[in-house]
């Protein structure tokens, strides 16, 4: 079994909220994605993403911020990892 | 042909600010975009870390010929000041049918100055088409507090700008864009030469100040990037007010009162 993998990065920690960024892995070697291929996302939810068969294994974790850091901005927060298995 | 500098408006500045970046179309003319290609393909000189700009590069050179234009010279002085220094610069090369883009990164290590910033010109003396692996950016990006290319996992952003352009194009960029040299899925080779450069006075009202109160600045300043998270978003706008804040001299300039609501403290006295 080959693993594809699917990175939704969504509007809030709701996993029926909007995509905001997407990346794609691809263990099948059957198709190549990289950084900038696309400016429209695979689906416009992560719920559409379980309709349409994607497995979630992993979502970010709500972490409270930093005593002092509550205004800083870094990575996208609400990351959803999620998988397809082809024989 | 006028060499006086045309400085940005405030309007522009407010843009760059929320942004992170300026766009100068087609402006280089034809022979300096031919002779960049020729430099450019023969490789450049080395060039010490922080020489000034002034000194940097020889008369006659199309580098001295591209920061000599007004809007070049006019857009830097504005946002760097009138001496800066030349931190580096680097030819980037996306050879033909280069298998991958690079990884999604922000230049350099991770940079937390709250009242200072580098700029980075990038020059394109060619036209960049859809396929040539133009430079993806991502608006909106550059206060964001990554180091390089630890933010490598993501490949796409909403409202990406994936850059496709005429040849004599200029774009500078806050240090901080999130940005990628993306795959070239043609046969010819694509160029983009980049310098870097350091502030060495305050950046304080260095541009045309003649329309700071404009309302345009504070919509410029209050842009919304479709791929913020809505609730990161409103700090994104709390981190522009400090530093336009910061760029302005003015401690009382805010946007939709973020900074004043959670800066009053009564009992330190600091009620508005």
């Amino acid at each position: 079994m080959k693993q594809q993998v699917l990175v939704l990065y969504l509007a809030s920690s709701a996993l029926d909220s909007g995509v905001v960024g997407w990346s794609r892995y691809d263990g099948t070697g059957a198709s190549r994605p990289t950084t900038g291929d696309s400016d429209e996302p695979p689906y416009e939810t992560g719920l559409a993403a379980l309709r349409d068969g994607w497995r979630l294994f992993q979502a970010s974790q709500l972490l409270p911020p930093y005593p002092g850091h509550e205004y800083d901005t870094s990575f996208l927060k609400h990351e959803f990892l999620f998988e397809k298995l082809e024989g | 042909m006028s060499t006086t500098p045309q400085l940005l408006t405030s309007v522009q500045t407010a843009r760059f600010v929320a942004q992170g970046f300026l766009r100068l179309d087609g402006i280089v003319p034809g022979e300096i975009n031919e002779k960049a290609i020729a430099a450019l393909s023969a490789g450049m000189p080395g060039l010490p870390y922080g020489t000034p700009l002034s000194k940097a590069f020889a008369e006659g050179t199309f580098v001295r010929e591209l920061f000599s234009l007004p809007l070049v010279s006019g857009a830097v002085q504005s946002l760097v000041g009138p001496e800066p220094t030349v931190d580096h610069h680097a030819v980037h090369i996306r050879e033909p049918h280069e298998g991958t883009a690079q990884d999604l990164h922000g230049d350099a290590i991770i940079d937390v100055r709250p009242d200072a910033f580098d700029v980075q010109l990038m020059y394109y003396p060619h036209e960049v088409t859809p396929d040539m692996g133009g430079t993806l950016s991502v608006p909106g990006s550059h206060l964001r507090r990554v180091n390089e290319t630890d933010i490598g996992r993501v490949q796409n952003l909403r409202g990406q700008t994936r850059l496709t352009c005429p040849a004599g194009t200029v774009v500078l960029v806050h240090h901080g864009i999130w940005h990628s040299g993306r795959r070239n899925d043609t046969g010819k080779r694509r160029y983009m030469y980049k310098v870097r450069l350091n502030p060495t006075v305050p950046q304080v009202r260095l541009w045309d100040t003649s329309d700071l109160h404009d309302p345009a600045v504070t919509a410029e300043l209050n842009t919304h990037f479709p791929w913020y998270e809505p609730a990161t978003a409103r700090l994104e706008i709390y981190n522009r007010v400090l530093l336009w804040r910061a760029l302005t001299g003015d401690d009382s300039f805010d946007i939709d009162y973020w900074v004043t609501r959670v800066s009053n403290r009564p009992t330190l006295g600091s009620h508005t």
